[in-house]
């Protein structure tokens, strides 16, 4: 079974986020980027699957500039054996991207999509859900555990009450959490392989996809800094402040 | 423990902008390094080291070695992480490809060395000296040997050392008195003990692989007696997996002032199965590719640290509020300012970037040259890049060891009370720091090597290396007005050190003693013109990107630039008047005058 892993290139996690002086948006000029920690997990969790046995090929695919390219090797060097780019310099929104990864999966033919359940540039959560509705498939998303056998993939989800337990039929798309798994370093030998896996190239157009955004930001703004804390003195002051200041009792 | 991020935007900067490090894909044998593979081994070493060697740098100094009957153990964690780093293949990163290496620059592995030595310099002490023992063996011995050990070592599933200090010889290692005598099989018996050898018994490899200096019978005294050896632990199988065990062990091990979870180790050799390594009574200037190497890599050591150090800084003189700015509050709606805005916390933190950095680009150079001085298709290149790399040795091992000091003693005075305490990580930078100025040849020694050897070596072809450069880039930019407040302080600093060349090369030539009483002032003359010629360059690439600094990258390159100009570099001037005074307020002194009074 063919596992496709949709990935994408966003500002390092590590790296302090700047908003741009216009407030249009985030400044990524000369940032470091790095592969989503999402997709991070499911490009483990897939190649897991092909050590096991249970998946014969890694197919990772991410649609961004053109230096998408380098979070594509990324996840070939972590095991993954082929690329496929979407290069645009368009600011892609979750259903123009649901959109693309449909055509990819509709000229690739994966049994199984595995993708971050969001991406914490946007933190959208959307294109996961948005990819199975296009394709009609079944989907399980914020999963931290995934088994597959006979035709369908019972997965664990986290949920707000606990966790739940779903058997999913497959062609699907799964969502990975954070829990699902630890992604691995990728070695040395590995980083020097992927520089020779192959990378296909198809622009949106080839795909037959229009991705002209659809919404418009108005301000990106910095979150307010943060205040100071403050020593009380007793906890009957602490449980006044709590609730006449900060009003959460 | 302040938090590490390795500093991979320098050094892309450093690799691909500064000093052209992508070049070295145009000679055969490194075609691998293409740009963006350069990148991405940066990347995850800095994963690796982030996220696996640092958490583990102040427990393994709390708790360091442990040694019980013979065996010691590393730190909690150290078997793990080093388990890691070999299934990651980080050792053989910079090997030969024949051996099972990964064949990148000698410039690639520098950078990943100064990532190590940032997170965990006691982890980095394993693998460093088992590399320093690869190229050794590489260079020297023979073709049974290598097939035998190379690929061990690459892998990392054995380690190296070197076996060269006793407890009557440290720097004259003319005095060695380790034996070898000669066995029917020809190996070779070897007897003695060795003192200080860095990770000489530890858990994290299945053998562990010595280079011995020994004497042979009936070999001259002095250095020129001395032959080099390869002692295992465990004598390799005809299979090549480790077999019975040699008959070398560890009689114990140091407590130490810092580098807690390297294990220095007291080796007693008792009849152990060596083999000779290249020719007898050669083994000095066999065991120099090692040492050479490793005193590069030492001096990569002061780096790793100072960044390390300057990263707990910067964080500590954002958040410590203490004071008000002498031109008024500057954060009026707080109680006080945060420290980083007094001038004088700025002196040290602006002395450490300009350091640091200084000695990121300067040792990223000579690096480079040491690539080119291996591999370059054409002798007289080849023959440049060495004659850089020697001049530049000691150099880098005591200017970057000294500076690395002075760097993470600042940390620890930005830190205030804070720094003296160990939970905040600062203070055991500068006690990890402080072996660096002594091991691989003390700073005092590395001054010698600079003016008795180096200096006058081939009639100063090896420092002409180094002045046409320098000469070359101030004639190029003599004109240069943006330049100017670079080039200029350059041009004076090139100016006192050519002046001082001339001044030494006569009267050591005549007074030995003269040279000796100006080594450790030279050297830091010669390496503080050394970093404003990084820094010259690092302003000409900087002023060119200007218009394009989304971040302030360049901005703050040409701002540190500026105080390394201002501020640093008219040290020489002090320098050369402390040079030219001679030896005489040194040596006029009786030696009962050094004489304990009650
Ligand atoms: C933690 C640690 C790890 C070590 N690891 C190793 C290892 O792996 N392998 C190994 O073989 N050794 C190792 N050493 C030993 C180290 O290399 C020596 O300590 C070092 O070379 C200095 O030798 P010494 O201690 O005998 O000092 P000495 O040679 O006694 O020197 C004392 C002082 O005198 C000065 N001095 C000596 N001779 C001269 C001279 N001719 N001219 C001017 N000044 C001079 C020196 O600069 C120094 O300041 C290690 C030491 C330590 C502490």
């Amino acid at each position: 079974m063919k596992v496709l892993v949709p990935v994408k290139r966003v500002l390092d996690p590590y790296v302090k986020v700047r908003v741009k002086q216009d407030k249009s948006g985030v400044d990524l000029s000369n940032a470091k980027m790095a592969m989503n920690p999402f997709c991070e997990i499911a490009v483990e969790q897939a190649v897991r699957l092909k050590e096991q046995g249970v998946a014969s090929e890694v197919v990772v695919v991410s649609a961004g500039p053109q230096q998408s390219q380098e979070t594509l090797r990324t996840g070939l060097a972590m095991g993954a054996d082929r690329g496929v780019l979407i290069p645009t310099d368009v600011a892609l929104e979750p259903l123009a991207i649901a959109k693309l990864l449909k055509a990819v999966v509709d000229k690739e033919d994966p049994g199984l999509v595995l993708m971050g359940k969001q991406a914490v540039d946007g933190d959208n959560n959307q294109t996961g859900q948005m990819l199975a509705a296009l394709l009609g498939w079944a989907q399980g998303t914020f999963i931290s555990k995934v088994e597959l056998q006979d035709g369908a993939a019972q997965v664990t989800r986290e949920i707000d009450g606990g966790l739940e337990t779903l058997q999913v039929k497959l062609p699907a798309v799964l969502t990975v959490d954070l829990r699902l798994c630890e992604p691995r370093y990728a070695s040395l030998p590995n980083i020097m392989k992927a520089k020779k896996k192959p990378i296909d190239t198809h622009s949106p157009e080839d795909l037959g996809v229009d991705v002209t955004p659809r919404l418009q930001v108005s301000r990106v703004e910095e979150p307010p800094a943060r205040q100071a804390g403050i020593k009380v003195e007793s906890v009957q002051e602490l449980v006044k402040k709590l609730h006449e200041e900060a009003k959460v009792i | 423990m302040p938090s590490y991020t390795a500093p991979l935007r320098d050094m892309r900067f450093v690799y691909h902008e500064l000093i052209d490090g992508d070049s070295l894909q145009e000679l055969p044998a490194y075609a691998e390094a293409t740009p963006d593979t350069v990148d991405a081994v940066l990347e995850e070493a800095g994963k690796l080291c982030r996220d696996v060697l640092q958490p583990l740098n102040r427990g393994g100094d709390e708790e360091g070695c442990t040694y019980e009957n013979g065996v010691v153990r590393t730190p909690a964690g150290f078997k793990e992480a080093y388990a890691a780093f070999v299934e990651g293949g980080w050792p053989s990163l910079a090997a030969d490809p024949d051996y099972g290496g990964q064949g990148l620059p000698h410039l690639l592995n520098t950078l990943v060395e100064e990532l190590i030595c940032s997170a965990n310099l006691s982890f980095g002490t394993y693998p460093g000296l088992t590399h320093g023992a690869y190229r050794a063996l590489h260079a020297h011995a023979s073709q049974e040997l290598k097939d035998r050990y190379l690929p061990k070592l690459a892998e990392g599933t054995w380690t190296g050392t070197m076996c060269l200090t006793e407890p009557h010889c440290g720097t004259d290692l003319g005095l060695v008195r380790t034996k070898a005598e000669t066995n029917d099989d020809g190996s070779y018996a070897i007897s003695g003990t060795k003192i200080y050898i860095s990770c000489g018994e530890h858990d994290l490899a299945e053998n562990i692989v010595h280079l011995v200096l020994a004497r042979l019978p009936g070999a001259p005294a002095g250095t020129k007696g001395i032959s080099l050896f390869v002692v295992p632990k465990f004598l390799p199988n005809e299979d090549g997996t480790p077999g019975v065990r040699n008959g070398v062990s560890c009689g114990g091990i140091e407590h130490k002032m810092g580098l807690n979870a390297s294990a220095t180790c007291v080796m007693n050799f008792e009849g152990a199965t060596g083999w000779l390594v290249g020719e007898s009574n050669k083994g000095m200037r066999q065991m120099f590719t090692m040492m050479n190497l490793a005193r590069l890599a030492v001096g990569i050591q002061g780096i790793g640290l100072s960044e390390a150090s300057y990263q707990g800084a910067v964080q500590y003189a954002h958040d410590r509020k203490q004071g008000r700015g002498l031109n008024g509050p500057r954060y009026p709606d707080r109680k006080a300012d945060p420290i980083v805005v007094h001038p004088d916390v700025r002196r040290m933190l602006l002395t450490m970037r300009a350091y640091t950095e200084g000695m990121r680009a300067l040792g990223a150079w000579v690096a480079r040259e040491a690539d080119i001085a291996d591999a370059h298709p054409d002798a007289d290149r080849r023959q440049q890049g060495d004659d850089l790399v020697a001049l530049m040795t000691p150099v880098v091992k005591a200017l970057f060891t000294d500076l690395g000091y002075d760097v993470t003693n600042l940390g620890v005075q930005i830190h205030g009370g804070s720094g003296y305490v160990r939970e905040t990580g600062m203070e055991q930078f500068v006690r990890d720091c402080r072996i660096a100025q002594i091991y691989e040849g003390a700073n005092g020694i590395q001054g010698l090597d600079l003016v008795g050897r180096k200096m006058p070596a081939h009639t100063g072809r090896s420092l002409r290396r180094f002045f046409h450069p320098v000469a070359n880039f101030l004639a190029e930019h003599q004109d240069n007005k943006e330049l100017a407040p670079f080039v200029q302080p350059l041009s004076k600093g090139f100016g006192r050190l050519q002046t001082v060349t001339g001044w030494l090369a006569q009267k050591g030539l005549s007074d030995p003693e003269e040279a000796g009483a100006a080594a450790t002032d030279y050297l830091r003359l010669i390496g503080l013109v050394a970093l404003g010629y990084m820094w010259a360059r690092t302003a000409q690439v900087a002023l060119a990107h200007t218009g394009d600094d989304g971040d302030g990258f360049y901005a703050a390159k040409l701002a540190t630039a500026r105080f390394f100009m201002q501020k640093l570099l008219p040290q020489t001037g002090a320098l050369v008047s402390q040079i030219m005074s001679g030896k005489d307020a040194l040596m006029d002194v009786p030696e009962s005058a050094f004489a304990l009074s009650a």
